[in-house]
Order: C-alpha cells, then sequence, then structure tokens
C-alpha cells in the first residue's frame, strides 16, 4: 500500500503567476497578509508551514 | 519440609525475586508505571526465581526432564518482551516527543533478559547451598548482584561523545544549529518562538565508530525524547512547527540537536543528553570489519 509520508497541503502566494493548480492556493496581496494565512492554516492543517521563496509558502504535513 | 525446602525457599524465591526488585528502577522514564506496572514485573520475577530455584533439586533427583520446562519460561519471557513492545508502542503515538523504535526495543529487550538474570541468580545460588552450605550461598548471591550492577547499566552518551552548547540562528528561512542545518521555518512569528525558547547542542563524535552509532535515527530519537522528559517540552498538537530535531553534519559526523526546553538551564541539558543511554541496537562497530583492519 502506498502511502504518502509529506503532502503539501495548501499554497499560500503573492504571486499567482508562480504557482499553478495541484493544491489548494491561496493568493493574498501583501506579505502581511500572506503570514496571517499562514500562521492559520499551520494551525487548521496541523501542517507547518516553509517558506520556498519570500513569495511562497507551502503548509506541508510532515 | 524437606532438604530441599530452605535452599528453594532462601536461594531461588527470596533471593531472585531481590534480585528483580533492585534491578527494576522506575527513574525518571516513569517505566514501568509505578504500582500496577511494577506489580507485573515482581510477579513474573517470582516466577523466575521459581523456576531457577527448583531446577537444581530436580537434577539432583535424577528428573532430567524437568529441566524442559526452562523452555517454557523462556517462551513466557519472550512473551513479556512482546507485551512490553506493544504497550509502549501503542503509547508512543501519543506523545508529544515519541520515543522511537529503536528505544522501545531497547526497554523490551532489557525486560526479557533481566528475567534471565533472576533465573541464573536463583540457580547458582540454590545451587551454592545445596552443594556447600548457606554462608556460601550468601557469598554468591554477593557476587550475582554485583555483576548484575555492574553490566545492567549500559554506557551513556557522555562516554562517547563531547557536548557543547551552540548558537541557534536563521538565515532566511532555513534553521541552523551551529553550521549545520535543521529545517525551514516560514513564518516569521515561529521563527520568534524559535528563537525565544530554542537551544542547540552539538555532539562530537570521540572516534570514528560513534559517528555511525549517532547517526542512528532512534539513538537521535531517544536523545530527543529523554531531554524532552526531563527538562520540559514546548510544544502542542497545534504547533507542529515547534518541534525538536537532530541534524546531522555530513561532513564530520557531528550531530546538531534543537530542543525547546521549558527549563532553559545549559548545565542540567548537557548533563541531560550526556546521560542519555547508548542504544544496543544503535551501537556499531566499523573499526572491527576486516576492511578496516588491513591497513
Amino acid at each position: 500500500m502506498l502511502v504518502l509520508e509529506k503532502a503539501i497541503l495548501a499554497t499560500i502566494t503573492t504571486n499567482a503567476s508562480k504557482v499553478t493548480a495541484g493544491t489548494s492556493i491561496f493568493i493574498c496581496e501583501s506579505k502581511e497578509e500572506m503570514d496571517k494565512v499562514a500562521a492559520n492554516l499551520e494551525a487548521i492543517l496541523d501542517g507547518i508551514s516553509h517558506a520556498l521563496s519570500d513569495e511562497i509558502y507551502i503548509i506541508v504535513k510532515h | 519440609m524437606n532438604e530441599y525446602t530452605y535452599p528453594i525457599l532462601f536461594g531461588g524465591v527470596t533471593i531472585g525475586t531481590l534480585a528483580r526488585i533492585i534491578i527494576l528502577k522506575t527513574d525518571y522514564r516513569q517505566y514501568p508505571t509505578y504500582l500496577h506496572g511494577k506489580i507485573i514485573h515482581i510477579a513474573l520475577g517470582f516466577i523466575a526465581a521459581s523456576l531457577g530455584a527448583v531446577a537444581v533439586p530436580a537434577i539432583m533427583e535424577k528428573e532430567f526432564t524437568a529441566v524442559t520446562f526452562l523452555t517454557i519460561a523462556a517462551s513466557q519471557f519472550r512473551e513479556v518482551r512482546n507485551m512490553e513492545r506493544g504497550t509502549l508502542t501503542e503509547m508512543d503515538g501519543y506523545e508529544l516527543v515519541p520515543r522511537g523504535n529503536t528505544y522501545i526495543e531497547g526497554i523490551a529487550v532489557a525486560f526479557e533478559s533481566r528475567n534471565y538474570l533472576v533465573i541464573f541468580t536463583a540457580l547458582f545460588v540454590t545451587m551454592a547451598y545445596l552443594i556447600w552450605n548457606v554462608y556460601f550461598a550468601i557469598f554468591v548471591t554477593i557476587i550475582c548482584f554485583l555483576l548484575i550492577k555492574k553490566y545492567m547499566s549500559g554506557s551513556t552518551l557522555g562516554d562517547i561523545v563531547s557536548i557543547k552548547e551552540a548558537t541557534v540562528s536563521f538565515d532566511g528561512a532555513g534553521l541552523y544549529v551551529d553550521n549545520i542545518y535543521i529545517m525551514n521555518i516560514g513564518l516569521p512569528a515561529r521563527q520568534a518562538d524559535i528563537m525565544k525558547y530554542g537551544m542547540g547542542f552539538v555532539l562530537t563524535p570521540k572516534n570514528f565508530d560513534v559517528r555511525s552509532t549517532i547517526a542512528n535515527l532512534g539513538q537521535r530519537q531517544a536523545i530527543l525524547h529523554d531531554v524532552s522528559i526531563s527538562l520540559g517540552v514546548i510544544r502542542d498538537s497545534g504547533t507542529p512547527a515547534l518541534v525538536p530535531l537532530i541534524k546531522r553534519d555530513l561532513d564530520d559526523g557531528r550531530i546538531g540537536v534543537f530542543v525547546l526546553p521549558q527549563d532553559k538551564d545549559v548545565k542540567k541539558a548537557i548533563k541531560v543528553i550526556s546521560s542519555v543511554p547508548v542504544l544496543e541496537n544503535a551501537i556499531r562497530m566499523p573499526s572491527e570489519s576486516k576492511a578496516q583492519n588491513k591497513e
């Protein structure tokens, strides 16, 4: 049986042109909004938010 | 009452059970759990002691087939190991910082082997009593107890690594202990938490063999578990980003320990890390390999 150990649960970005569908994407206006959304999603999804760049955060379940 | 009554009662049952009580320590790990968990093991120790004690009279009476019941004892105590492993594995899912399978296996093996030690103690003491006399039996008892004490405490991490406190820092989103990369933390708020609560240590192996031992993921998990038990841990089920971790420096085999203790006492933390047991299953001896010795 295939068990996924890690999975991207959500993507949060301020630059919509850098991401495509595949996970839920949250597009934000500013860095502050992105931080807020990521903090909420982290608590809700019980995953860790990792920064890929200043514009993209992903929430990963470990 | 016959000539075997006192040797069995004194040698086997009393001394054997006493030996089990001596090596049944409930320390900071709180395992076996107080009272109920302990009673189970004292009872099993009593059974083991009785088995060891009656083996000698059985042989003296030329009842050689009676020795086969020792094999029943063996399967009985293997069951103890399975039981301990089962319970601890079940519980592990509910720990904030899990013990890890290697640590659990180590504990389970210790429980099984200690019962055999009790059997041997009972056997030797009864034998000494029957062949010589009670004074000789007391002498054998003391020797057995000393041996048990000596061999039941394995080595600790302090023997094989040197431990230093290290700085916790961020390079962008990357968390570092000294120069060892630990993990990526995205949220500035979490980064602030980590800078506030986190502590870092670097463990440098004292020789080449130790490199593979501390690289073992089970051994690393054991370090995290013990530190979190002894010093508390700042972590909850809804904050997965606050997680103690250990990563390895691929260049020289050092490991970087990142912990979130509630008691931020550096001296205490170093003491706790140095008294983490070296897990039997994690020990590797590359220096014993033929390829190494040819040079």
